[in-house]
């Protein structure tokens, strides 16, 4: 059994506003986002899983799932057999210890009136038992293990690098020994140099505590860092997922192959896949029914009018499309 | 005939309690009509500093020595109204945050339209008239529509686009794009880019592209000047600078970012950007070097030729130089 299973996860958003009155005026259905529609996927212990895509593909709404910071609309999270999609905050709550997370926005995610030392005692205070001596050298040896010095411990989130504070947002999530952990974009406020030294950490550290990871990004160099397998995702849905490895060396689905073009590669003299989408991303409210890349994708045939299913086409490669 | 932009000995300084942040120290760079030029450097090592000192919108506490020629003209000579004619006119910018830079309160049409009758002299009619071509030129879809919108009802990709059309409606000889596509999408800035290639190549505008992203420089830049605190350490036509490294800090920074086109062990920079407050006299670079001499901390090195149209300050290079 995985630690994670994930099935038919929907996650819809009414509108409100203008748009949404109108319609309930008229005696319409209200309008909704498709933030996530039927995403399943398992996330093995001590496992890295990514999910890949671009702005607005829903890829921290399934992360927001996951750690029940809001309710899914429709389907499971298994989580060690619990499933938590529908729990309530009270019996949730011991589960908090097991799963963090980290955010995007390193600055955003701290307290600004709280000292490091402070910020990775509450995580101990409210979830351990501890008698505060043990609490304070917790403290010291969690910072110690993500590479942050003594003399760093009394400052202020203000006095701190961008590095550094990413690395109290991860001390905080790994302070209550969790099992799994969902990393959203840790990695895309930092610098280029801090960027390798946040993944070998992030690798570091899944490898002595035993860690499972989701890692969410649009970075697709980190991504082949750090996962073991890809869920590459567009408009709410997963289209391919398959090993680091094989995704890499040749991605299967149109949408996976223009993302993987796309990166710019430091060699000037590098050989380049000119595969390209057309337009931009629409919008999730009125999704057009087939293939969701259909009015973008270069290869679009009458076939892609019907919605294509996520299958295997080779062992561990699930793609969701006709022309596959 | 004189090279389009040439800066001699540019120092900024910013003036604080503590003593001098030294921003840029000495720096001295050139740029030809019609290439791509990179200045690439961790954040802090004074690239966005660079190219504000060159439009002299550096304000005080901030102090400016040395000298930018702009065609022929010394821009530290002339007066605030001849300045201001050349920025935007000769001299444009695209910068980091195409939204904030754009007024929320016109359309972006009328933006553009303004833009043109100001710099161009333009009647109200002929501005709309070359609005809509410019709008064509950076390929906003529906463009008539699109004038009538407002910032905040178009995409990140789509305000940076307004933001390059308005920046060339003037036929600028030089565009200084900093960071254009940091915080965009992949494929939406693989378009941005080629977008910028191609319009630089149909205008004969140079540009000066600052970036973090060594994947950006070597998809666009002809050349390619490498900045660490303040500093100018190297300068190479691109393909030299990636297949022939001189300075340490090229090759660290060349190995520390994560590639999806190659497997290789990340090698993150030693040590941190010093202290641009009161720094040492010597190489900036000393600290976290591993070529580091005593020299090095006592004396700034000078820039030397290490091939042809390339230039390093390194000790530690003119030593290995002479034995092999």
């Amino acid at each position: 059994m995985a630690l994670v299973e994930i099935r038919d996860l929907q996650m819809h958003f009414p509108l409100g506003g203008v748009a949404g009155t109108l319609a309930r005026l008229r005696g319409q259905e209200q309008p909704v986002v498709r933030a996530v529609d039927s995403v399943s996927f398992d996330i093995e212990a001590g496992e890295t899983v990514a999910l890949v895509g671009e702005s607005g593909c829903g890829k921290s709404t399934v992360a927001r799932c996951l750690v029940r910071l809001v309710e899914p609309t429709a389907g499971s999270v298994r989580y060690d057999g619990t499933d938590i999609a529908r729990l309530d905050a009270h019996a949730m709550k011991p589960l908090r210890r097991d799963i963090q997370m980290v955010f995007q926005d390193p600055t955003a995610s701290l307290n600004p009136r709280l000292s490091v030392r402070r910020m990775v005692e509450e995580a101990l205070t409210l979830h351990t038992k501890l008698p505060a001596k043990e609490r304070r050298d917790r403290v010291e040896e969690l910072t110690q293990e993500v590479g942050l010095g003594r003399d760093l411990l009394d400052r202020y989130p203000h006095e701190l690098s961008g590095g550094q504070r990413q690395r109290v947002n991860i001390a905080r999530a790994i302070a209550t020994n969790p099992r799994f952990v969902v990393l959203d974009e840790p990695t895309s406020a930092l610098d280029v140099s801090l960027r390798s030294r946040a993944i070998l950490l992030l690798e570091k550290l899944r490898e002595q505590l035993g860690l499972s990871y989701l890692f969410i990004s649009h970075d697709l160099a980190t991504v082949k860092y750090l996962a073991s397998r890809v869920a590459v995702m567009y408009l709410g849905s997963i289209v391919e997922m398959s090993g680091t490895k094989d995704l890499f060396a040749k991605p299967l689905h149109p949408y996976s192959r223009a993302l993987l073009a796309a990166v710019p590669v430091p060699d000037p003299d590098a050989k380049r896949d000119d595969f390209a989408l057309s337009g931009e991303i629409p919008s999730p409210i009125d999704i057009a029914p087939g293939c969701r890349l259909r009015g973008r994708c270069p290869l679009a045939k009458p076939v892609c009018a019907e919605r294509p299913p996520l299958k295997e086409v080779a062992p561990g490669r699930f793609v969701a499309c006709h022309l596959v | 005939m004189t090279e389009l932009l040439e800066i001699s000995d540019l120092t900024v300084h910013f003036e604080i309690n503590q003593g001098a942040i030294e921003a840029v120290d000495h720096i001295n760079l050139t740029i030809r009509r019609g290439e791509v030029l990179g200045l690439v450097g961790e954040s802090g090592s004074g690239k966005s500093v660079t190219s504000f000192a060159i439009l002299r919108l550096i304000r005080p506490p901030g102090r400016v020595s040395g000298s930018v020629h702009f065609d022929g003209v010394d821009l530290g000579r002339l007066s605030e109204e001849e300045m201001r004619r050349m920025r935007g006119a000769k001299i444009a910018m695209v910068s980091q945050t195409p939204r904030t830079a754009l007024n929320p309160l016109l359309t972006v049409g009328k933006q553009i339209s303004r833009l043109l009758m100001v710099h161009a002299g333009l009647s109200p009619r002929e501005a709309d008239k070359k609005m809509l071509e410019m709008l064509r030129l950076v390929r906003i879809p529906a463009p008539e529509k699109r004038a009538k919108q407002y910032p905040h009802q178009l995409s990140g990709g789509m305000c940076q686009r307004i933001m390059i059309a308005m920046a060339l409606a003037t036929s600028p000889q030089l565009l200084l794009a900093d960071e254009p596509t940091t915080g965009l999408d992949v494929s939406i800035a693989a378009k941005i880019l080629d977008l910028l290639r191609e319009l630089s190549a149909k205008t004969g505008a140079a540009i000066m592209l600052v970036t973090h992203d060594l994947g950006v420089v070597a998809e666009i830049c002809d050349r390619v000047a490498v900045m660490h605190a303040g500093q100018v350490v190297e300068c190479a036509p691109v393909r030299e600078l990636f297949h022939n490294p001189a300075h340490p800090y090229t090759k660290a920074l060349v190995r520390s970012i994560p590639r999806v086109d190659r497997d290789v062990v990340l090698e993150p920079i030693p040590g941190s950007v010093p202290s641009l407050v009161n720094p040492p006299s010597g190489c900036r670079y000393a600290g976290r070097c591993e070529w580091v001499m005593d020299r090095c901390r006592v004396a700034r090195p000078t820039m030397i030729e290490a091939g042809p149209g390339h230039v390093v300050a390194c000790y530690g290079f003119e030593e290995r130089r002479g034995t092999c």
